[in-house]
């Protein structure tokens, strides 16, 4: 549905025409809100593990992705059961979970534990390998062909004026909500919380004091690829394809996104999720209009990486993070 | 009696100058022309990898997007060497420009120069591991361009790429014909074999140059130390945007020499896997290391032609069938090796001896 | 009474919720040793390195031999004349100690991108010109046996030495000395005083933050002390030592009354 141009705007705006714009603007930001959820959950496992060691888990985007494939194969072996669908996804989530926690509690064993004292350009490379890694496994067990997703949740829409949204839609966002508000709980009302944020913070004093950093290190990566999994299940149901090679983009644009709120600040990846996934569904809806039809929404990805560009040069801190004082 | 090192050194380079010689005649001979032609993209990634060690090796800043300058020498070689401008733009170009190569290779090279310049300038303040995603990203980017410059306007010609590129012509002579000089049919790939080789070796020649020099120096203090280099009145901006400059630099001759070559490019072969490709060759070669660059980008051009002779049959011989195609061995493999080298040699496998004392000092002080 | 060489006004900077620096005013004059001195957390090195570039002021002006101070700009501080040494000693760790004073002679250098591909005859002139006056400097600094071995593998005493030579080899009018007896013991320190006043003897002009008050009073021609980011005394050692404020400041203002 086109936008009537800004000239046809001032020729005749009828009524009819803002109800048609504020339509697409609603549903533009019903689509962002969702894509922004799945992003926020993603998001979040970046952060904590850059908060907690200052790197960027490269591979992150590749467990979001195994979390979709695997359970995809699990719900693939189920349907045929005749359970309702619910929960067939369900159990899904349930075998992705645990994949992705087993994965991502490997790869900080083996690939960065090790390199803890190393030069900074040693653990990002090594990412870059995990990453590359995991992806050819994934295409190795799970093949090359896009894989759908079955549809076995309830997609009646529901409207809003001239815009919809499904009963899938709003599950996802009220699901990112919830795990989101359980991690803030955790983090700040649990002792675990407590050695998390010291751990963060300064982990030499953090052990002084009795915390046992590896370990909380250790569970910062599975916590964050629980997340990872639950958003893998989202983005497949929510665009019914799992393909192996999903994650690089996701992890890209999540990583985007912690970066805009903040990187190391929880509250920080869940503000720059929400907002990355609006700013790009918006980019996505009007650009070709904005820009006379010379770009077209193919460029949306294109947004991801101008947003982290700007953010990384103009404000490096992000919208949350504090801004760091340069003490020598 | 020993024989006097200078005596031993000239001796050296003139037999590595009789093998370079010969290679293609002896690879030709025992394993066929289509070797010479990997040999030929040896020469090309070692250009590549080159270029990345001056902003990796030297200067010490992370780059993920080197492919992108590789993508800009190889495209305007391909516009300016090619039929499309004429057929996309009829009103502009009533013949297609047929520009000689050493026009275009230069051009290339200075484009990719100012493209290095721009997308290093604002990465400048930026962390190690931030300044590799911002060039990561710059590099998406122009891939991304590259898919999509085919409308309005086709630039590009979009996901088709660019075919019917003309090869390069030394004396009138295309590089893709065979050759007759003092009575032997030289072919093709033998003589663009000898034009890489020109190429990489005034490459190597300027890095080494560069390398003892003031300005060698200043990127190997702004690598182990910013702050100090600063306090010696190092700009390090302007030192670090000529790391992104001189290193594009080469990336964008690489690329001009691939278009002529190949006959044809499109954006799939400009993507991150190649950057990451080109990294690897560095890191695992040797960063910073000259001659270990050089062996990182050989064996990383021949790894894949390796797997694709051996992988095939000693799965078959193995499991009775394939298991794993060589295409996904290798990148497999590649991935491996990163962690594996990062792990255990992060110094390379033939890392300069400033290299090592340098991890080994961080290892100290850690 | 001669313009002094350096002269700072009104310099204020904070940290977040800290005021670091309160319009710090003091001026240095050509040829002598300048201390700073006060307690710990008075604002010295930050004081310091608003002089040196590595921090811009929120307030204020530095003056440089009658030019006003880029501040902020590390790299043309260095080049209009002041030199620096870091607390925390930091040297190219891998480099060797010659290779590090080499690179302390860039900014006096022109060898460009041309020059090092061609070396024409002016860059390798350059090029013997650099070695040779580092050399001279790890003499003048007494280390010169020392110039081919790796930076780290020297003594702390001696990594402080090549410090210093680096820093003289940007061709400083002003020479500033971060802490530069930290750590060292009596001998070190001796060793480390009678360098400045063969320096001074040479002509240069030196600031010094110490915390080694016997070290400062004796070397120095002038002090100033700071605390709590404000300057409370600028006058020769003997009145600064009596000076009661100075003396709250350290000791506490039992002290000072008693």
């Amino acid at each position: 549905m086109r936008l009537p141009s800004p000239g046809a705007a001032r020729r005749h705006c009828t009524a009819q025409d803002t109800r048609r714009f504020v339509d697409i603007l609603i549903q533009q930001i019903i689509n962002g809100l969702v894509l922004g959820s799945i992003y926020a959950l993603v998001a979040l496992g970046y952060t904590m593990v850059y908060g907690i060691l200052g790197l960027i888990n490269f591979a992150h985007g590749e467990v979001v992705m195994i979390g979709a494939l695997s359970a995809l194969t699990a719900i693939g072996l189920l349907v045929p059961s005749g359970l309702p669908g619910p929960v067939v996804v369900l159990a899904g989530l349930l075998i992705a979970i645990p994949v992705c926690m087993a994965v991502g509690f490997t790869i900080e064993r083996i690939a960065y534990r090790p390199l803890r004292n190393a030069p900074r350009l040693a653990p990002l490379i090594t990412a870059i390998g995990v990453s590359i890694v995991l992806q050819q496994l994934a295409m190795m067990g799970w093949g090359r062909n896009y894989h759908t997703f079955p549809a076995l949740l309830p997609v009646t829409a529901h409207k809003i004026g001239g815009a919809a949204i499904t009963d899938l839609q709003i599950i996802i966002v009220l699901t990112a909500a919830l795990l989101m508000a359980a991690l803030v709980w955790l983090v700040t009302r649990t002792r675990l919380g407590r050695a998390m944020r010291a751990s963060a913070e300064n982990p030499a004093v953090a052990r002084l004091m009795g915390v046992d950093v590896d370990r909380v290190i250790s569970f910062t990566f599975v916590l964050g690829s629980g997340l990872a999994a639950v958003a893998g299940v989202m983005v497949a149901a929510n665009y019914s394809i799992a393909h192996y090679a999903m994650g690089f983009m996701l992890g890209l644009k999540a990583f985007t996104a912690a970066v805009l709120g903040g990187i190391g600040n929880l509250g920080g990846a869940m503000l720059g999720g929400l907002l990355l996934g609006i700013i790009e569904s918006l980019a996505a809806g009007y650009i070709g209009d904005l820009t006379g039809g010379f770009l077209g929404s193919h460029y949306k990805d294109v947004f991801a990486f101008f947003v982290l560009i700007l953010v990384l040069v103009f404000r490096p801190s992000g919208l949350m993070g504090e801004k760091v004082a340069e003490r020598a | 009696m020993s024989a006097d090192p200078k005596l031993k050194a000239r001796l050296g380079i003139a037999l590595i100058g009789v093998a370079l010689a010969v290679l293609p005649f002896v690879v030709g001979a025992t394993f066929g022309n289509s070797w010479v032609r990997i040999v030929d993209f040896a020469l090309l990634y070692i250009m590549l990898a080159l270029g990345l060690n001056i902003v990796v090796g030297f200067a010490g800043l992370l780059d993920l997007g080197y492919i992108a300058f590789y993508a800009v020498g190889a495209y305007l070689y391909a516009l300016l060497s090619s039929p499309h401008l004429a057929t996309a733009f009829p009103a502009l170009f009533a013949v297609a420009p047929g520009w000689p190569v050493w026009a275009v290779l230069p051009l290339g090279a200075l484009v990719a120069g100012l493209f290095g310049v721009m997308l290093g300038a604002p990465t400048l303040k930026l962390r190690g591991d931030y300044l590799a995603i911002v060039t990561l990203g710059f590099g998406e980017i122009i891939r991304i361009f590259l898919n999509n410059l085919n409308a309005p306007a086709n630039i590009t010609n979009g996901p088709q790429g660019i075919n019917n590129i003309a090869a390069a012509q030394i004396g009138g002579h295309a590089l893709n014909r065979p050759l007759e000089l003092f009575g032997v049919m030289v072919p093709g790939v033998h003589l663009q074999y000898y034009f890489f080789l020109a190429l990489t070796l005034l490459v190597v020649f300027v890095c080494v140059r560069l390398q003892d020099s003031r300005l060698g120096r200043a990127w190997v203090a702004i690598r182990e130390d910013e702050v100090a280099a600063r306090a010696c009145g190092i700009n390090t901006r302007n030192v670090k945007l000529l790391a992104f400059g001189l290193g594009a630099t080469f990336g964008g001759v690489a690329g001009g020499l691939f278009a002529g070559f190949q006959g044809f490019v499109s954006p799939e072969s400009f993507g991150l896997l190649e950057s990451v490709m080109v990294l690897c060759m560095v890191v695992l070669g040797g960063m910073g290391h000259i001659p270990g660059v050089i062996l990182g980008a050989v064996l990383l051009a021949l790894l894949p032609e390796a797997l694709r002779w051996g992988a095939v049959p000693v799965q078959q011989s193995l499991f009775g069938k394939v298991l794993i195609d060589p295409e996904s061995l290798r990148l497999l493999l590649f991935g491996i090796a990163l962690v594996v080298v990062m792990r255990w040699r992060p110094a390379g496998l033939w890392p300069s001896a400033l290299r090592k004392r340098e991890l080994a000092a961080h290892g100290e002080a850690a | 009474m001669s313009a002094p060489l350096l002269e700072a006004r009104g310099i204020s900077k904070r940290f977040g919720g800290v005021q670091a620096l309160r319009e710090v005013s003091l001026s240095i004059r050509a040829g002598e040793v300048y201390g700073l001195i006060g307690p710990n957390g008075a604002g010295k090195t930050s004081f310091f390195n608003v002089l040196t570039g590595l921090y811009s002021a929120d307030q204020g002006e530095v003056r440089f031999d009658g030019q006003p101070l880029p501040l902020g700009v590390p790299h043309r501080i260095a080049g209009l004349g002041i030199a620096r040494t870091f607390q925390n000693i930091r040297l190219f760790g891998a480099m060797s100690a010659l290779e590090n004073v080499m690179v302390g002679r860039h900014i006096r250098l022109h060898t460009g991108v041309l020059g090092a591909i061609l070396r024409t005859p002016a860059a390798r002139r350059e090029e013997a010109d650099t070695e040779a006056r580092a050399h001279a400097l790890l003499r003048y600094v007494g280390i010169d046996r020392l110039a081919n071995q790796q930076a780290t593998h020297l003594s702390y005493g001696d990594q402080r030495r090549l410090e210093i030579a680096r820093a003289l080899a940007t061709e400083p009018r002003l020479l500033a000395l971060d802490e530069p007896a930290a750590g060292m013991n009596a001998t070190e320190t001796a060793g480390l005083r009678a360098l400045i006043e063969k320096l001074r003897g040479d002509g240069m002009t030196v600031l010094l933050i110490e915390h080694d008050v016997k070290l400062v009073m004796g070397l120095c021609d002038r002090v100033a002390v700071l605390d709590y980011g404000e300057k409370i005394a600028e006058d020769v050692p003997d009145v600064v030592r009596r000076d009661p404020r100075v003396i709250a400041a350290y000791l506490g203002r039992e002290a000072a009354d008693a």
